[in-house]
């Protein structure tokens, strides 16, 4: 029993068949990856699991319920976060406060009308979301505003975002997407380091450095279905997955 | 000082707070050498000030452009002449049932007009707008009294003035006696604008405040972080409108008559024009763009040729001559196309409005004199460009 349950999951849009029948069990506290080349359907595969998009037919179970038919905010409220390919963040407003709404949404809910207080008097809330920056490594910015970041902090600010909720499920939708070297192996000691604290990972990812550094399992995404799932080791190997990706060159 | 005109200064908001009720009360004496001291703009400057505050915690902080907001001055005035006609003419049973009213205006209009953003948002709520003030202007005539407007009458009920206000008694708003006209009818209005902005300071400040500007920043993204956003918007709609029919009932409290004018589409521009005049998402820019339009309208209104040739007397006749000709252009009638002017050039070079301008002038000064040298404030309080 995963986590998450993927089953048998079909969307077309008009007469490209975006996912054929997608299978797919993550198990708790796993980082589960899922690679595969350009158009094979895995940003297609995660919008079906927040809400942006519903399948034509199959059921995705988080925790023994469904998630389809909920609205986003539903989705987010029941642990399963997201972490965008371009960085999703409140460019006009502090990173302090970027990191404060979220935390504010996971301790009021989905709506609370607190017009009355001062933001600053929600100390729990501001020492958090502190915290959580300080994880990130953006303690010092924190009264900026977030439009004039690189894009790796703004990344880093996405991930604290998305931490600073406790979530059950993190997706992360190529988080080293366009970054330097560097930046990509200051990403990945984050996510291990955020490893440790049980939350399952689902990473979509084209970087195989990136892949096979984290995941605990990998689903390989090509044409819509899902070709192989196995352990990294053995994935590296695998002809089908070659034959997918380069047409049969080495990885 | 500074901060007053900031996006977001950091603590002392009753000192804020306390400051601009020195302002406004004080106004009869710094506004008499602008020839503006006398009540009846005055009043008009503290009314256009709630309303233009009320809007801009909808237009400022989530960044909903409403072009009906003055279906909601309408709704506000109507209800007002309704109360005094029906428990007499103490404003304060006015203005709380005026509230309430426009109140339940805005939750039915914002709960069918949030339902689109961006333009088509602007487009439900303008004809929204337009209904309310075709229903006023003929459709309700029972109730709104058509194009003549509603007005009190002797033979009305007023349930509780019966007693104390004997016939042919002057049909005026007052409270223990004092009649809301002239100096006290602006005492009264200016105590509910420091209120309303001291309300506006503490939404600002507030948790939901923060949520509204982030639906402003990226709604998207509040969706995904859990954030149900439809209800914050709404909230923001009524919580406007309200101000608005605050403002809508203080002009009955002046002048117990109500029309359905107040209600067309220009008056909702105007409110528009007011807060990005003044500088969209600040506390005082609003008040200050409603000051600004409110006072052209007067001054500039009331220039005739004659003012005008004494203004340019200086001038030798025949030059004077053709400087009135085309100065007279822009002012009686005209007026609108001296606002018209000021508005260009403020959106042009002062994106972020008069309070912008302030902001700038400030910081020229402090760094020409040397003091409070801080570049990362800097970088805060200037909005970018392009903004």
């Amino acid at each position: 029993m995963g986590i998450l349950e993927v089953r048998d999951v079909n969307k077309n849009f008009g007469g490209l068949k975006a996912l054929q029948n997608v299978n797919l069990d993550v198990q708790e506290g796993s980082v589960h990856a899922i690679i595969g080349p350009n158009g094979a359907g895995k940003s297609t595969l995660l919008n079906c699991f927040i809400g942006r998009l519903t399948p034509d037919t199959g059921s995705v179970m988080f925790n023994g319920s469904t998630l389809l038919g909920l609205k986003p905010h539903e989705i987010n409220q029941a642990g399963v976060v997201r972490v965008f390919q371009t960085p999703e963040i409140f460019s006009e407003l502090s990173l302090l406060e970027n990191v404060m709404i979220p935390a504010f949404a996971k301790r009021d809910g989905s709506f609370k009308l607190n017009a009355w207080s001062d933001v600053g008097s929600h100390k729990a809330i501001r020492e958090k979301a502190e915290h959580m920056l300080e994880e990130v490594g953006l303690a010092d910015d924190r009264d900026k505003t977030s439009s004039s970041m690189s894009r790796g902090d703004k990344r880093r600010l996405e991930l604290a975002m998305c931490l600073v909720q406790d979530p059950v499920l993190l997706l992360l939708d190529e988080p080293t997407a366009g970054m330097s070297r560097a930046d990509t192996n200051a990403t990945i000691d984050l996510l291990k380091k955020i490893g440790g604290r049980g939350i399952t990972k689902i990473v979509i990812e084209h970087d195989m450095h990136v892949v096979f550094s984290l995941a605990d399992r990998i689903s390989v995404l090509a044409q819509g279905t899902v070709i192989v799932e196995d352990i990294p080791s053995k994935i590296k190997g695998n002809e089908k997955v070659q034959e997918a990706y380069l047409g049969g060159a080495h990885l | 000082m500074l901060t007053l005109f900031t996006k977001s200064s950091e603590k002392s908001d009753l000192l804020l707070l306390a400051l601009f009720a020195i302002v406004v009360f004080a106004m009869p004496i710094w506004l008499a050498p602008f020839g503006a001291a006398y009540p009846d703009l005055m009043q008009r400057f503290a009314i256009f000030g709630i309303f233009a505050t009320g809007f801009n915690i909808l237009f400022g902080l989530t960044g909903y452009l409403s072009f009906g907001h003055a279906a909601f001055l309408g709704v506000g005035s109507y209800t007002a002449v309704w109360t005094f006609k029906l428990l007499g003419m103490n404003p304060i049973p006015a203005i709380i049932s005026a509230v309430v009213v426009a109140g339940l205006f805005a939750l039915v209009i914002g709960f069918i007009s949030l339902r689109r953003s961006g333009i088509y948002f602007s487009i439900l709520t303008l004809a929204f707008a337009q209904m309310c003030y075709n229903l006023a202007y003929s459709v309700l005539t029972p109730i709104t009294n058509g194009e003549t407007g509603l007005r009190v009458l002797q033979d009305d009920i007023r349930l509780f003035d019966a007693p104390t206000v004997g016939e042919g008694a002057p049909l005026i708003s007052h409270i223990g006696g004092i009649e809301m006209q002239g100096m006290p009818g602006f005492y009264f209005c200016a105590v509910l604008l420091i209120v309303m902005v001291g309300v506006a300071m503490r939404i600002f400040r507030s948790p939901f405040g923060m949520m509204l500007k982030a639906v402003k920043t990226n709604q998207t993204r509040l969706n995904y972080t859990g954030v149900n956003t439809r209800p914050y918007t709404l909230a923001a709609f009524v919580i406007s409108g309200m101000y608005a029919g605050l403002a809508g009932s203080l002009m009955c409290v002046i002048d117990p008559l109500a029309g359905a004018e107040r209600m067309q589409w220009t008056a909702s521009g105007e409110v528009v024009l007011m807060t990005i005049l003044g500088g969209v998402g600040t506390i005082i820019g609003p008040i200050i763009g409603a000051a600004l339009i409110k006072y052209f309208e007067n001054i500039f209104s009331a220039f005739n040729d004659q003012t005008l040739d004494g203004i340019f007397s200086f001038l030798p006749e025949p030059l004077k001559e053709g400087v009135v000709n085309v100065t007279s252009l822009f002012v009686g009638d005209g007026w609108n196309l001296s606002l018209g002017i000021l508005f260009v050039l403020i959106v042009v070079f002062l994106p972020g409005g008069v309070t912008e301008g302030l902001n700038r002038t400030g910081k020229f000064i402090l760094r020409r004199f040397g003091i409070g040298r801080d570049p990362e404030n800097e970088e805060k309080t200037s909005p970018a460009p392009g903004e």
